[in-house]
């Protein structure tokens, strides 16, 4: 939001208070990131996603062992110093693998969740703002929900998975495949909530205000309308990227995501399930690098949920 | 109120059709062709034969209309003279499944029991264990109870059931060898020690789902009963001089039950469908694993009525979910 708030900063201990006068009038993305510490687990969630992802990132320049290599005398081991996590079937070292299938996982995830964010605000906005296009979006919107969607995202892989590989190669063909799949069968959320934020804000004042001095639809929508569903639209964001991280490791391990030589941590999870009786460990890290990122983005949302709620705010 | 259902009966008319429409033509015109992977030493007119057995000799339309015709009309009836005895659907014919030969119906049919037994019982467990959970922490907000409360559903709601279940089979049924790890089909319940080893054999699948329809039953429970306790007319009650049971269990619990029983009425057509994952991980042969095996098989008309029929439970327990929602809250009026 563009206007920054006058009002004294409501969460200022007593002892500050003196000071208030001179000081600066904040931020409202101050109190927002004020009351975002104050929720623990947001807080911690936020440092565990974090960090995951500057290990997918860095981690690689730093451990450079190639995911891909196979060293067929070293499979099956156990952690060593060489392998910290161990090493698979083929003998690929398992700290690599989890690093680029963490990369692949979260780099989806953050896509999809973008395709699905970028749908849902542009069919929600529409129907929200121009009267004409409501029934007929919210009725496609109804239509979506009423779709059996994890039935209709597997179909959809099994039949153009082939096509989309011919044409762009394996893994930039599934990588579009996963990603348009997830993206537009999770929009629909997102659309209901900003189309309801947006009917609100329609009546307010200052929209009003600003048709008076004649500003276009366009510039209506992008000045004053998306900045003020924007927090709608952040905590959504951060639910749909665990939602997504959660539905491709869903698709490969039911065998229909990415192919098998490439890494993500669906896929991983599924590869060791073959070998759980004899190495139950190699199951543990994917599932437990899939659930912590999964838990930290949700209680990422649910911090930014409280922190961007003003009656929350500030009590 | 009847107004209202019949007219959303009529509305969910074309929205069927619609939906079906969408899923014949994602499976029709998808690249690949089901006769693709027949040996190259049969002759060209007779994989053409075969093409025509299939049903696809025909343009889209009129298959379309075919299809619909097969499973709007034909399936029912036959569905109706098992059932009854009756002879309405005699020589219509069926929608055939490319993988077993056999009738659609027939197959799912034989599925059915175990996805109900097994999904069902879950999502019974799940909520009766979410709603005092629910209850006692927004009841007591903040407490340690609650605390645990919302930390155990936040994982049951983020951690995917492919992990859960592989976790518990490492546990319970490798390391500890309590639990079969694989769900047997086959077996029959005669006495008390074969029902003994249908429990255990549906411990893990039914905790694994229970515990995350619990973890979102329960979220939605207490936020529920959170938005209620802050009300104005639970002060009056108070004041009135009621108990807190009668205050907490009897004017909060109903009104906050309202939404919380919508949630419930939506979250019944996955029983059916939704368990894919858990199935396939504890290796039950219900509709999931159906759907999952037919996918891979390229069996598309048993994919295309599975899918169909979930969508129609789909459409239709939204329907319920609206209709419960008039019964339960007298402010809201449909007409």
């Amino acid at each position: 939001m563009t206007e920054p708030s006058l009002a004294p900063p409501p969460n200022q201990s007593p002892e500050q208070a003196p000071d208030q006068a001179m000081a600066a009038p904040r931020n409202q993305w101050r109190d927002v990131w004020d009351q975002f510490k104050t929720h623990k687990g947001a807080f911690l969630g936020m440092i565990v996603f974090g960090l995951f992802i500057v290990a997918v990132l860095i981690g690689p320049f730093i451990w450079s062992i190639d995911p891909t290599y196979i060293d067929i005398r070293a499979r099956n081991q156990g952690p060593t110093f060489a392998h910290p996590l161990g090493t698979d079937q083929l003998g690929r070292d398992m700290l690599a693998r989890m690093m680029a299938g963490g990369k692949v996982s979260i780099a989806v995830g953050i896509t999809a969740m973008a395709l699905s964010l970028l749908l849902g605000t542009l069919i929600g906005v529409l129907a929200g703002y121009f009267k004409r296009l409501d029934g007929p979006l919210m009725r496609l919107t109804d239509l979506f929900l009423a779709l059996p969607l994890l039935p209709l995202l597997l179909v959809m892989v099994m039949l153009f998975r082939e096509a989309l590989a011919a044409r762009y190669g394996p893994e930039t063909g599934v990588f579009i495949l996963i990603v348009v799949a997830i993206g537009i069968t999770s929009w629909m959320q997102t659309a209901r909530i900003v189309r309801g934020d947006v009917l609100a804000l329609k009546e307010r004042e200052f929209v009003l205000a600003a048709r008076s001095i004649g500003t276009p639809s366009r510039r209506m929508i992008t000045r004053h309308i998306l900045p003020n569903v924007l927090s709608p639209v952040m905590v959504s964001a951060t639910l749909g990227i665990a939602n997504a991280i959660i539905t491709e490791s869903a698709l490969s391990f039911l065998g229909l995501g990415f192919p098998p030589d490439f890494p993500t941590w669906g896929r991983l999870l599924f590869d060791a399930v073959d070998y759980l009786q004899q190495y139950p460990s190699r199951v543990m890290w994917p599932g437990l690098a899939i659930s912590a990122t999964v838990l930290s983005v949700n209680y990422i949302g649910d911090g930014l949920r409280d922190a961007l709620d003003p009656r929350i705010r500030g009590r | 109120m009847f107004t209202y259902t019949l007219r959303r009966l009529l509305l969910a008319i074309p929205t069927l059709l619609f939906i079906s429409l969408i899923i014949f033509l994602l499976l029709d015109l998808a690249p690949g062709d089901p006769t693709a992977n027949l040996p190259l030493t049969i002759p060209p007119e007779v994989k053409a034969k075969i093409r025509e057995s299939l049903g696809l000799g025909q343009p889209i339309h009129i298959r379309y209309l075919l299809w619909l015709k097969q499973f709007l009309i034909a399936e029912p009836l036959h569905v109706m003279d098992y059932m009854f005895g009756t002879d309405w659907a005699m020589g219509m014919q069926r929608v055939i499944s490319w993988q077993t030969r056999s009738p659609v119906a027939d197959i799912i049919a034989q599925r059915m029991p175990q996805t109900l037994w097994v999904v069902g019982l879950s999502y019974v467990i799940g909520t009766l264990i979410a709603l005092p959970i629910g209850i006692i922490s927004a009841y007591r907000q903040y407490s340690w109870f609650d605390q645990i409360g919302t930390f155990v559903s936040m994982i049951g709601y983020s951690v995917p059931t492919f992990f859960t279940g592989v976790l518990l089979i490492v546990i319970f049924a490798v390391n500890l060898g309590w639990f079969p790890s694989i769900y047997d089909t086959t077996h029959v319940v005669t006495d008390w020690d074969s029902f003994l080893f249908q429990v255990r054999q549906m411990v893990m699948p039914v905790f694994v789902l229970a515990l995350y329809n619990a973890a979102q039953i329960s979220r939605y429970m207490r936020a529920s009963m959170l938005d209620n306790l802050g009300q104005d007319y639970v002060r009056t009650a108070r004041a009135k001089g009621m108990s807190e049971k009668v205050v907490v269990l009897i004017h909060v619990l109903r009104n906050s039950m309202i939404p919380v029983v919508t949630v419930i009425a939506l979250g019944v057509p996955t029983i059916f469908g939704g368990a894919i994952i858990t199935e396939q991980v504890f290796k039950v042969n219900g509709l999931g694993q159906l759907l999952i095996t037919s996918i891979y098989a390229n069996d598309i008309p048993m994919v295309q009525t599975l899918t169909f029929i979930f969508a129609v439970l789909i459409v239709l327990f939204n329907l319920v979910a609206d209709i419960l929602y008039g019964i339960l809250d007298p402010r809201i009026r449909y007409d």
